[in-house]
């Protein structure tokens, strides 16, 4: 494991002291957008007690296929259900039903938006053309924006830039 | 080798090697967006790859994994279509290149979405997605190049012409297979010519028809792009970060 990069870091990167395994699973925060939670982002599908063994088995979907961000997911996901009392937890990936956008909470947008990431608009479902609405401004609110970049920092976000306040921000596409 | 297991171990490899062709524009591309864009996209098609040579060792049922399928097979045993070990050439032809290959996994994983294999299933619908974005990506600018200035407009001819004969590759009938490729055809004709009509590009004569990259006969460039991708594996057996 890398040392953390911050002094005063925490190593774990569950937020609050938890005692419940989904509630610790819940808790880990998303490695590259350290705003949200993998439960916000709908990467969390579910935190089940197999019943024979008495094991947790968490069940994540990627964001995209390659999204580099899993294996570190993963291992968060141990270590919070080590603290939390399960040191033999099963972490498994579906890849269906594939990840929207639309899965990412209320409180995970609202969260996102304080950050300065925009967030997506909801996925059309009845074309394949998505329409293009205008995205506003996480910092001033203005809908005067334009796209910079068609892809970001990350799989999931695009760069834009506000035409009111002239600060460029990162937008989640949505998917 | 059977069936199912030839049809995603090549699935796979289109997408390795064509990952592993963009990730070499990484601080080469002609400005910070388009370098971040070849980057994603060439990521966006390892995770595919992944996904899909995961389940092709599984399929095979000779204990190779992903990495095994990777770093550890000589040029004659790939499966990829000829398409995606050209060399870049120049930003035109890699983006002629984007757009032929983004509009057969489109049609091609959409289907696969909707066949029997629930893994091929999965990973259809999830990869169409991002197959999807690609394809906007590279339509638009081959319409920004084809429909520019005059020297913009023959580079993305010439491009076009270059990387037209290994389109059908793709397109060769496999009857036998979860799906058929042959089938794929019309749509990527009609979305690709629209595409190319807009960009005021002419569709070149598809006399020249080049093959054998499914049989695991390749051009030289293929053994060059290995020698580089899996030397480090090689040399350190069971590497990792």
């Amino acid at each position: 494991m890398p040392t953390p990069g911050r002094t005063g870091e925490p190593r774990s990167r569950v937020v609050a002291p938890v005692t419940g395994a989904r509630e610790a699973v819940a808790a880990v925060v998303d490695p590259e957008i350290r705003v949200v939670t993998i439960d916000d982002l709908g990467v969390l599908r579910s935190v089940q007690e197999d019943p024979g063994t008495g094991r947790v088995v968490v069940t994540i979907t990627p964001t995209y296929t390659g999204c580099p961000a899993m294996d570190v997911i993963r291992a968060d996901i141990r270590r919070a259900l080590a603290a939390a009392g399960h040191p033999d937890a099963e972490v498994r990936t579906v890849h269906s039903p594939a990840w929207s956008t639309d899965w990412i909470s209320d409180a995970g947008r609202a969260k996102l938006a304080a950050a300065g990431i925009a967030p997506p608009a909801p996925v059309r479902r009845d074309g394949v053309v998505a329409l293009a609405l205008a995205v506003r401004c996480p910092r001033c609110g203005s809908p005067e924006t334009e796209q910079i970049s068609r892809f970001g920092s990350t799989a999931c976000k695009a760069l834009w830039r506000c035409r009111a306040c002239a600060e460029p921000f990162d937008h989640v596409k949505a998917l | 080798m059977n069936g199912p297991f030839a049809f995603t171990l090549a699935l796979g490899d289109d997408a390795l090697i064509a990952a592993q062709r963009l990730a070499e524009w990484t601080t080469r591309a002609p400005e910070m967006e388009e370098d971040i864009a070849l980057a994603n996209i060439a990521l966006d098609q390892l995770g595919a790859a992944r996904l899909l040579l995961s389940y092709a060792g599984e399929l095979e049922g000779a204990g190779r994994d992903e990495d095994a399928l990777a770093y550890l097979r000589e040029d004659r045993e790939f499966r990829n279509c000829l398409l995606v070990e050209l060399p870049n050439g120049d930003f035109a032809v890699t983006m002629a290149k984007l757009l032929v290959l983004s509009a057969y996994q489109l049609p091609l994983y959409t289907a696969l979405a909707g066949c029997p294999d629930e893994r091929l299933a999965a990973i259809g619908a999830k990869a169409r997605k991002e197959s999807a974005y690609h394809l906007d990506h590279a339509t638009l600018w081959v319409k920004r190049l084809g429909d520019g200035t005059e020297e913009s407009h023959r580079r993305m001819q010439s491009g076009i012409d270059q990387v037209w004969p290994y389109a059908h590759e793709l397109f060769a009938a496999r009857p036998d297979t979860p799906v058929d490729p042959a089938t794929l055809r019309a749509e990527f004709d009609a979305a690709v010519g629209a595409v190319l009509a807009e960009a005021t590009i002419a569709v070149p004569d598809s006399g020249w028809a080049p093959a054998g990259g499914r049989d695991g006969v390749h051009t030289e460039h293929l053994s060059y792009l290995l020698a580089e991708m899996q030397v480090l594996h090689r040399a350190h057996p069971g590497a990792h970060w």
